[in-house]
């Protein structure tokens, strides 16, 4: 293992470059470590955002040598064999400063696609019962577990490609909820999400399912609303 | 894209799977029994079943490109939706110009 690594991390907003530090190499160290370092140690003027640092919040995502990845939860080992690490901010949304983008559009776009529950029922009625093994069930859990990192919504050429796409994330939530059957939101939200900006906009190149920290699959999730709007358009229960 | 535009292209692309199937295994019979142009065009001339076949080919050959290079307008040129959709009309009209041009050539 290497002394040192030779780490270069964003400064500046958009238009700021990347400046180079050296940062002891220690024993299972992650790329969040690193960060740390060098805001503690070395630059307190540094910014960049964590919370739980044990991968369960999804705020410390950065580009790390050019993919997004949930930096907690990377090791330095993994990702930096040749003892370089280049650390910037995530892609595809503005830059405050430094490390940290601003999160706005990637959670616009979850309102936009209806990524919120619809309930179909109050908390003075009886609780649905929906057995685990149920299929639909068994299709919103695949998906439940996104932790709103931001990473394949970075990893997204089609967001870099077309702005008003919902991306990855916005879209696996609304499945999710298509799925789910104490919801209500039912053909509103597919409406939403075949719109210009919705599932049909997606080319399938898997980035998202390739880098989700959670190992979730978008891809998959935006096929099934893909499949599930098509029908529904077919039978006449959502418009072009 | 649209609903209505993914639906067509889809739709036509479906369309034209066992159509290629179909010219590809024509093209080999053509190419495996040595026949030449004019061998060709005399079993093509007048036919019908052959102007259909590569008439529908053509069209959604034509729908389907259009609708996929609007969509590479959109996402790589600075066109908004409209532009791009009126230039990719445009080059599915010429398309299907070139097509029917070809079909009318080898049927009539």
């Amino acid at each position: 293992m290497l002394a040192e690594l030779s780490v270069s991390l964003w400064r500046g907003a958009k238009d700021g470059r990347y400046e180079t530090y050296c940062v002891p190499r220690r024993e299972s160290q992650t790329v969040l470590d690193v960060v740390t370092f060098v805001q503690r140690h070395i630059d307190p003027t540094l910014s960049y955002r964590f919370a739980c640092r044990v991968g369960v919040c999804g705020s410390c995502a950065m580009t790390v040598n050019g993919k997004p990845r949930w930096t907690c939860r990377t090791h330095v080992a993994k990702v930096a064999g040749s003892g370089r690490l280049e650390i910037g901010p995530l892609e595809n949304l503005p830059v405050i400063k430094d490390l940290t983008t601003d999160m706005q559009p990637f959670f616009e776009k979850w309102q936009q696609a209806q990524g919120v529950f619809a309930p179909t029922k109050t908390r003075h009625e009886e609780i649905e019962q929906i057995r685990p093994d149920n299929p639909a069930r068994r299709l919103a859990d695949a998906a439940i577990e996104c932790i709103n990192c931001g990473v394949c919504y970075a990893a997204c050429d089609t967001v870099r490609w077309n702005q008003d796409y919902f991306g990855p994330a916005a879209l696996t939530r609304a499945w999710t909820l298509v799925n789910d059957e104490r919801d209500a939101g039912g053909s509103a939200r597919l409406q939403a999400v075949a719109g210009s900006g919705g599932c049909h906009s997606c080319h399938s190149h898997q980035s998202c399912q390739e880098l989700c920290p959670q190992a979730l699959n978008p891809t998959a999730a935006i096929a099934g609303l893909k499949r599930r709007t098509t029908a529904a358009y077919l039978k006449g229960e959502i418009k072009a | 894209m649209t609903m209505r535009l993914y639906v067509w292209q889809r739709a036509t692309a479906a369309l034209m799977v066992p159509l290629v199937l179909v010219h590809i295994a024509v093209i080999f019979y053509a190419t495996q029994k040595g026949m030449t142009a004019a061998d060709i065009l005399s079993r093509t001339h007048g036919s019908i079943m052959w102007a259909s076949y590569y008439g529908l080919f053509v069209a959604a050959a034509s729908i389907h490109a259009a609708i996929g290079v609007r969509n590479v307008l959109t996402e790589w040129s600075p066109l908004t939706g409209l532009r791009a959709g009126r230039l990719a009309l445009m080059f599915g009209l010429l398309l299907a110009a070139l097509g029917a041009r070809a079909v009318l050539a080898v049927v009539l």
